[in-house]
């Protein structure tokens, strides 16, 4: 479904991603994890093309997508659901919902408004309220709302988990899985590590720009290595 | 004598509200003060009169005043800064941009005219007056205020209450999270610098109308005025500019009708200045955010 080969990217004058390649396959939930500043966002940006890649490929579902802009990218199906949610604050719940339906493009719709409200009931009582007001996880809801009703065909998700409670991680990752045993594909950005090795099938380590390790989710979580960086001193 | 002074002010603050309005929601969405807004209301008010001299009537030239300066305003998008939008220089670079911008449009028209100061012919609008309430209104006035209110309340329903409108506050309030929701942003500029030369079009025209004359300078003063009007709503708030344009024009008339000419600028810049000593972000510019287009 997605195949990127030797991408490599700097950003802000920084070598940031050095030749990274990777595979997806349709149905997956994949996590991608890494110390602050491998580039795990830089990869995911540029997948989704808001930064240029400077070598390398990049091909969603048979499209040469390395040099097509963002907009587009998302219209493929490609979605991303950002770091830090980058929800529209001065537009109510509703209309940051609407905007989602922009990204189908010429796809067929699948999920509706409803749809979202059903998944996150908080956001139906929320609707006509300006999305600024939510809290940090209602705002991560609504922006896993939002990708949803543009029809994902991959879904990117970059450190969802960030800044929420515990409890609300629990419930965000709960989502994901549950979206995921429907039938979504998934790339998720994680700090997080045990969290992220927990909730996915398959994991790539990037330190440095590069790939440092890829395997079984499970596996991964019994691997000295990943237990030893990551693990150690992560609490969820 | 109150009560005509005030319609005659509401009928001039109709039209800077029409012209601050297109000025703030560039500033709105892109944050670039386009200095070049004055060449292209200047330039609507010329096409407006060239196509007078083709024999058009009233509707088929303003149409076409529209038309023309909302093309306009989309190359000066395409000429002055969508170059400097990719490299990142524009807040700074856009107001240099635009003043060459405009100088090259005023040149155009400084030709076009030879400038002389055109006048529209006289019957080009019907010489009309009615007696209303013992006041006495011009054909010319009721069109005015009636374009103008529906002008406005089609832009406020454009912008916060159809799909492309959600797209203008998504681009205004955040670029990036705009595009990965398949908004194209530069698709997006254009349409706002559209709208933005079409309603500084139509105000050219009033304006030329309202005041007996077309001239290629005649840009500048109002380009001052629309810089106060929307300083003084609150930057990028759509209201604000409105709500700001009606007050200056209605000062004016006042300051002009009981004091003298010369006094109307006083009063409304020591009026400005208090207003921002007392709210600085402008009459809006703290209000609630929804009524902005963009960021604060």
């Amino acid at each position: 479904m997605l195949e990127i080969g030797q991408l490599a990217a700097s950003y802000g004058g920084i070598k940031a991603l050095n030749g990274v390649s990777l595979s997806i396959r349709r149905g997956e939930i994949v996590a991608m994890i890494g110390p602050n500043g491998a580039g795990k966002s830089t990869l995911l940006n540029c997948i989704s093309g808001v930064v240029r890649a400077s070598g390398g490929s990049a091909v969603f579902n048979g499209v040469d997508i390395s040099r097509m802009p963002a907009h587009r990218i998302s219209r493929l199906g490609l979605l991303q659901v950002p770091e830090g949610r980058q929800i529209l604050v001065d537009l109510t719940v509703e209309e940051n919902l609407q905007l989602g339906f922009l990204a189908l493009g010429s796809r067929a719709s699948k999920l509706g408004l409803d749809d979202v409200f059903d998944l996150f009931p908080i956001l139906r009582e929320r609707r006509s309220q300006r999305a600024g007001d939510l809290s940090g996880g209602q705002q991560q809801m609504l922006a896993i709302g939002r990708a949803l009703v543009g029809n994902p065909d991959l879904l990117l998700l970059d450190e969802p988990s960030l800044g929420l409670s515990p409890l609300i991680t629990d419930q965000v990752f709960g989502a994901l899985k549950s979206l995921n045993s429907s039938g979504l594909t998934i790339l998720v950005v994680e700090q997080n590590a045990l969290r992220a090795l927990g909730s996915t099938q398959r994991a790539y380590i990037l330190e440095r720009g590069r790939i440092a390790l890829e395997g079984d989710s499970a596996e991964l979580l019994n691997d000295r290595r990943v237990v030893e960086h990551y693990l150690g001193s992560t609490t969820s | 004598m109150f009560a005509q002074q005030l319609l005659n002010g509401v009928t001039t603050g109709a039209v800077y509200a029409l012209f601050a309005l297109g000025f703030t929601i560039v500033f709105g969405t892109q944050r670039i003060l386009n200095l070049a807004h004055g060449a292209v209301f200047m330039a609507g008010a010329f096409i407006g009169y060239f196509a007078t001299q083709k024999g058009l009537t009233f509707v088929p030239a303003v149409l076409l005043a529209m038309a023309g300066s909302a093309v306009l305003a989309c190359l000066v998008d395409l000429v002055a800064f969508r170059g400097l939008r990719a490299s990142g220089q524009l807040e700074f670079g856009a107001i240099i941009s635009s003043i060459g911008v405009a100088l090259m449009i005023t040149s155009v028209g400084q030709g076009v005219s030879g400038t002389r100061v055109l006048v529209y012919p006289f019957d080009f609008v019907p010489n009309l007056f009615f007696s209303v309430l013992g006041l006495r209104i011009s054909l010319l006035q009721i069109i005015t205020l009636a374009s103008v209110a529906a002008i406005l309340a089609v832009v406020v329903f454009l912008i916060y209450r159809t799909s492309l409108g959600r797209q203008i506050r998504a681009v205004a309030g955040n670029p990036r999270a705009a595009t990965l929701l398949g908004v194209s942003p530069g698709a997006v500029y254009l349409i706002v610098f559209a709208i933005s030369g079409a309603l500084a079009g139509y105000a050219g025209v009033l304006i030329g109308l309202l005041f007996n004359t077309v001239h290629f300078m005649m840009g500048d003063p109002y380009l001052l005025k629309a810089f106060v009007v929307v300083v003084l709503g609150g930057l990028g708030s759509v209201y604000g500019a409105v709500v700001a344009g009606f007050l200056l024009g209605i000062l004016q008339a006042f300051a002009i009708a009981y004091f003298s000419g010369s006094l109307a600028d006083i009063i409304f810049y020591s009026l400005v200045f208090l207003i921002l000593i007392i709210r600085p972000g402008g009459l809006f510019g703290n209000a609630a955010s929804t009524v902005k287009v963009g960021r604060a």
